[in-house]
């Protein structure tokens, strides 16, 4: 798991089916050794606080994950129901690893976790997102993150 | 999520990321990902491990200090939690959940009387855990269980969610209703942290919540509105479960 050849016919098929291409350039920007650096986290397991709007069909923004959330705080309405919840359900380090994340902060291996993560759903062609990603950028560059961890699902 | 890799790092930040999916990733090439052998939706591995979860963290932050890029590496812990290889004992719920009704008692009676049995492992699960991750739809346990009832009388019953058309708060209230029976079932006796196949195999092929939502689903994707019927196709049983109705 997982590789495609792993999986179970229909759900091999569908992923296969899923939209997904290369880019003519390759971006990379490099920074200060690990531990100087603040770090982010954007997930996209449809995740946001149970005061914020639902994802639904499609959706290509982000909702705003408080760095001071707590596991409780949180709800996923990705539309998917082809990957496991169930981990979510018992501990959300499984996909949003914030505790893991100030637990490297209070050891000095990163420098800073930022104020605030992020979550997309993206259960559609990704292209959909860059409008939205480059907005993310400028909130980033904000708080002054100069990692970011992106966590699928 | 390689798009957004290559989004964000054009626009001057860098990225690292978890692949679940490593052909997806090969073919995206963002600037750095860190393949894991672990189930769709397990990113980090395992729940309730801290260390296995820090190996993991610790390996993809690695990937921002490579000296160039794209980097595509393989987690080594191959296996590691959440792997499902069938070497490991059958997990079974402890509590078998009565499948037979007896003979007056329609899908509605049973599925009733299996809710309020799961109910006080949900109630345990909360205490212990100090939170659920119910609660995507805003309803309550038994508002909850009345709407999802409601579609095998009716494809257009009334919504009680504010925030969502009804085919989304049908969505919403069906993994609800997975979550907490999940969170219910990880509360009892016995092994708390059974792989996810396992949990999806009882849940799919032992609960009277599995056969409502199955029927849902067969009930709904006849319907004359086009979100609902879609909705119900796709989006309420896992597609590898399709071929089993």
């Amino acid at each position: 798991m997982v590789r495609l050849s792993d999986l179970a016919g229909e759900l091999r098929d569908h992923l296969l089916e899923a939209e997904c291409h290369g880019f003519d350039t390759q971006p990379w920007v490099t920074g200060p050794p690990l531990r100087q650096r603040r770090v982010a986290i954007v997930t996209t397991a449809g995740l946001h606080t149970r005061s914020d709007r639902p994802f639904v069909l499609d959706s290509a923004d982000y909702r705003v994950l408080p760095g001071d959330a707590q596991a409780g705080d949180l709800v996923s309405t990705h539309v998917s129901p082809n990957f496991d919840r169930t981990g979510f359900a018992q501990d959300w380090n499984i996909v949003f690893p914030l505790d893991r994340l100030r637990e490297l902060e209070r050891a000095g291996e990163i420098g800073s976790v930022a104020d605030f993560h992020y979550s997309f759903m993206i259960a559609s062609t990704p292209d959909l997102a860059e409008p939205a990603a480059h907005e993310l950028a400028l909130l980033l560059r904000k708080d002054r993150v100069d990692a970011v961890l992106l966590v699928p699902v | 999520m390689g798009g957004l890799g290559h989004y964000l790092e054009s626009d001057g930040i860098p990225t690292t990321q978890i692949s679940l999916v490593r052909e997806h990733t090969e073919v995206m090439r963002p600037p750095r990902a860190l393949w894991v052998p672990f189930p769709l939706g397990r990113p980090l591995g395992a729940a309730n491990d801290p260390a296995l979860q820090l190996r993991v963290l610790r390996a993809a932050l690695a990937l921002l200090e490579a000296p160039e890029g794209p980097v595509l590496e393989d987690f080594p812990d191959e296996a590691a939690g959440g792997k499902d290889d069938g070497a490991e004992a059958p997990w079974a719920c402890p509590i078998p959940l009565q499948r037979e009704p007896e003979a007056d008692d329609g899908p509605a009676t049973v599925f009733r009387r299996e809710l309020r049995g799961l109910q006080p492992w949900y109630d345990r699960a909360c205490e212990q855990r100090g939170h659920t991750t119910v609660g995507a739809s805003g309803l309550g346990i038994s508002d909850l269980a009345e709407f999802l009832l409601a579609f095998l009388e009716d494809t257009a019953p009334t919504n009680p969610c504010t925030q969502l058309p009804l085919e989304l708060a049908l969505k919403a209230a069906a993994e609800d209703l997975k979550t907490l029976y999940f969170e219910a079932v990880t509360a009892q006796p016995g092994d708390a942290s059974p792989t996810p196949a396992a949990l999806d195999d009882w849940f799919w092929q032992e609960t009277h919540a599995g056969q409502l939502l199955m029927e849902i689903k067969r009930h709904c994707v006849k319907s004359q509105d086009p979100a609902l019927a879609m909705i119900a196709n796709f989006m309420i049983v896992p597609v590898a479960r399709s071929s089993w109705e």
